[in-house]
């Protein structure tokens, strides 16, 4: 920070936790993560959605885990930038033959941010508390398959699965794998305790949320001891923080055209892989889209790298199908539906030789009403009268589209990870029915990594050559920093942002 | 005077319990459904069904006016349906936010709108007055939150002298929070001082027509020192109503001016409310605007009396 007018507001703000923590801050001052000329130890991150609370267990939403997972609470594993599991809390794990049994062997002299000690015992505590009414989110269901917990010693857990399953370990590196300890969860909505290396030292409701560094973390410390989530309801008063000093970078940056002068003004844009796929979706259950030639004549229709350049200025990928370039089975799939206007005409003419007229119904979020009239005017080009009707979102979308799928195409960014496997699920909103696309996720689930990989790769191919929705591009996940903060995570493959790596030069 | 009171008093609560009324039904029918707002994308309908247990939002309507309205005057606003936390303390860390920023905008508002309109419309047939006038045109044809804008580019963006926005509590850092209040401020009291000075101008021009004025120069006194010594406070009948009416609409314009400058007060809380279904804290927040609004004209009406000897005696 060699601006001294722009460093004011930030060390002001910071000022309040440094006098609480006193002894820390002055340890800190020599830490590597800090920075050498000004001794600057703390960061503050620009955000836009701000979690409503601070309980994952009852609350949905992906700002909670964002903030939380990783730098408060942590779980046996963990995914790594470039969407591996890796262990935290484990030190290393096995699995049985048949695949139904996991032994975890434990980190010892790990503790919670209350003193509490985690043991084997707090695995079965945590995991079985998913499985009881003290969760409601839809996440707990990945708990389901859970048959017990054996606490085989202080170190050692055995989690005994109903049936083998893959994706149990990885739902494992997100909230239902997180630690919990029977003397902290009083206060799950305002005081969380976890066992990660930061706690919640302040919570101003609309503003901001401060991680204190925390004394006593089992494994290395991280390297700033403060870090401040300052929430953004707009995305000009994010860009103006960023810009007068109040924030050092923003994460999830959400206006790409103004990319070009914030580089000019000397910040760094880092542009990484997200898990957000832009969808068409299709009602492949009920109205005209349920035939196939005419959903592959609109995904034959659309210009999808013109859509990607209005949207996001050409920040993202293009993807073929409901994958993305983080997850093992990716493949290039963009070239089985190439734009091309005169095949979607020939294929229309068969299927609705009287014209067509769908109903798009799409959320009012900016991304969407961009990319939905790119799709229009695509769609007049073969004919096809798409009538765009904008929904208040959330409230509304999830009524009309999403619960009642009272729609024929909508538009809307899947964030969730692994969502490939919603293809699975005839009852989605995009009501995709095929046994074959079933069975093959249920083997991935079952079998071993490799076959894991081979029957999801397959299972992607036929969604995308069913044309069951049109994927328009992968969003790209663009953070924006400040000159010698480094440390931040390229891709947004999980729930959690670490801030864990993050340190200045 | 007392039946002037009891009658307003009267009027107050009546109001006070048909806006209710008018809440709870006009929120009731906006579409979609909180529980699943709250569950997201992945809700089952079991879990639906639960939250929707949990929220009361399945029982009968008058059910849900009756026990909000009971809650209500017992001083119980409730938790909300996302936050799980007791709506009462979050609508009052909000009220405080916005309270100073309101206060502080009327304040401001004052300290501009009268001086300026007295000099406007003493001078009224001079360039200077005329000056004057075209500046308080422009203040109220500019929205505050363009006004906020325009202020964040040039004095946080560009001169860097000030925050382009955010809040702390004034016991935590005064030096930090008087730096945030100021473009906020600014931006809602400009327009409101102008808005305000265009009424307290023609308010002065009334009374610089009036005998008790000229009665007041022909004993001697110099034209500013009749103004302020016996002027003034008739001026002050028009501009306590006009004031009234600018608290309310500060609370609103602030709403915007709120999301403008990332401050936590009530108008961040009602915007968020509305979109997340948070049907219950909306309801309050409504409630509480509603009340404020209704509790000034009540006030508005008082203060005539107390500034007005012949409503007093009238009654």
């Amino acid at each position: 920070m060699s601006d001294p007018i722009s460093a004011t507001p930030v060390t002001r703000r910071t000022l309040g936790t440094l006098v609480i923590m006193s002894l820390t801050a002055a340890a800190a001052a020599c830490d590597a993560g800090a920075d050498p000329t000004t001794g600057r130890d703390s960061v503050n991150l620009g955000f836009l959605a701000e979690p409503e609370n601070l309980d994952f267990t009852r609350t949905s939403g992906a700002a909670i885990p964002q903030v939380l997972l990783t730098n408060v609470y942590e779980g046996l594993v963990k995914l790594d930038d470039s969407g591996r599991i890796q262990p935290l809390l484990a030190e290393s794990w096995t699995v049985s033959a048949d695949r139904r049994t996991y032994d975890f062997q434990l980190h010892s002299n790990v503790t919670f941010s209350n003193g509490d000690p985690f043991t084997a015992e707090t695995v079965k505590f945590s995991f079985e508390r998913v499985k009881s009414d003290a969760w409601n989110v839809s996440v707990k269901k990945q708990m389901d398959i859970l048959d017990h917990v054996e606490v085989v010693s202080p170190t050692q857990a055995r989690v005994v699965l109903v049936r083998p399953s893959n994706e149990w370990l990885f739902d494992m590196t997100g909230r239902p794998g997180a630690m919990f300890t029977p003397g902290g969860i009083a206060d799950l909505a305002g005081s969380p305790v976890g066992t990660g290396p930061y706690t919640v030292s302040r919570w101003t409701r609309g503003e901001s949320i401060v991680l204190t560094r925390r004394a006593g973390y089992w494994a290395t410390k991280p390297a700033l001891s403060t870090v401040t989530f300052r929430y953004f309801k707009d995305l000009n008063a994010e860009d103006n923080a960023l810009r007068t000093g109040a924030v050092d970078a923003i994460i999830g940056f959400g206006s790409p055209d103004v990319l070009p002068q914030l580089t000019a003004d000397g910040f760094h844009v880092i542009e990484g892989k997200s898990n957000a796929e832009v969808v068409l979706a299709m009602n492949n259950a009920a109205g005209p889209l349920r035939d196939k030639r005419i959903r592959q004549a609109i995904r034959y229709a659309i210009d999808r790298a013109a859509v990607l350049q209005a949207t996001a200025g050409g920040h993202g990928t293009l993807i073929g199908t409901m994958v993305p370039p983080t997850d093992p089975w990716y493949e290039d799939l963009t070239a089985r539906y190439p734009t091309d206007p005169q095949k979607a005409r020939t294929l229309l003419a068969d299927a609705a030789p009287g014209g067509l007229t769908l109903r798009f119904r799409i959320p009012n979020l900016p991304y969407a009403q961009t990319a939905a009239q790119v799709v229009k005017s695509d769609l007049a080009k073969v004919g096809v009268d798409a009538k765009i009707e904008v929904l208040e979102f959330p409230a509304r979308w999830l009524s009309e589209v999403f619960n009642k799928h009272d729609y024929d195409l909508s538009l809307i960014a899947h964030v969730e990870p692994r969502d490939l496997l919603k293809f699975g699920d005839p009852h989605y909103y995009w009501g995709y029915d095929n046994a074959e696309v079933r069975k093959l996720m249920a083997a991935a689930d079952a079998g071993t990594l490799e076959e894991q990989t081979a029957d999801l790769r397959e299972a992607g191919r036929i969604v995308a050559d069913d044309a069951a929705c049109d994927w328009l591009y992968l969003m790209a996940n663009l953070n924006v920093v400040r000159d010698g903060l480094n440390g931040v995570a390229v891709n947004s493959v999980g729930e959690s942002f670490d801030v864990t790596t993050l340190t200045w030069r | 005077m007392l039946a002037r009171v009891l009658l307003r008093t009267g009027v107050f609560l009546a109001g006070v319990f048909v806006a209710s009324i008018v809440i709870f039904t006009v929120l009731r029918v906006l579409p979609g459904d909180p529980a699943q707002v709250a569950l997201g994308v992945d809700a089952t309908p079991e879990g639906l069904a639960q939250a929707r247990a949990e929220f009361g939002t399945d029982r009968p309507l008058p059910t849900q006016y009756l026990s909000w309205a009971e809650g209500l005057l017992h001083g119980d606003f409730g938790r909300s349906y996302l936050s799980r936390s007791a709506i009462g303390p979050q609508i009052a860390d909000r009220l405080q936010v916005t309270g100073w920023l309101v206060a502080s905008s009327i304040v401001v508002a004052l300290l501009l709108a009268v001086p300026l309109a007295t000099f406007a419309a003493m001078w009224h047939r001079t360039g200077r007055g005329a000056l004057l006038a075209g500046l308080s045109q422009v203040g109220v044809a500019v929205p505050a939150f363009i006004a906020g804008v325009l202020l964040v580019d040039l004095f946080a963006v560009r001169l860097r002298w000030l925050p382009s926005g955010g809040w702390v509590a004034p016991d935590k850092d005064p030096a930090g929070f008087i730096r945030r209040l100021i473009l906020p401020v600014l931006s809602l009291g400009l327009i409101q001082g102008a808005v305000l000075s265009r009424y307290i101008r023609s308010a002065v021009l009334d009374v610089l027509d009036q005998d008790y004025l000229r009665t007041a120069r022909a004993k001697g006194l110099r034209p500013y020192q009749a103004m302020v010594r016996h002027g003034l406070r008739n001026v002050g009948i028009p501009v306590v109503t006009v004031l009234g009416l600018q608290v309310a609409s500060l609370l609103v314009s602030g709403i915007v001016v709120e999301r403008v400058f990332v401050i936590p007060g009530l108008g961040s809380l009602l915007l968020d409310s509305v979109a997340n279904r948070d049907l219950l804290v909306l309801q309050d927040v409504v409630m509480v605007l509603v009340f404020a609004v209704l509790t000034i004209n009540f006030l508005v009406d008082v203060a005539y009396a107390a500034l007005d000897p012949r409503l007093r005696r009238s009654s």
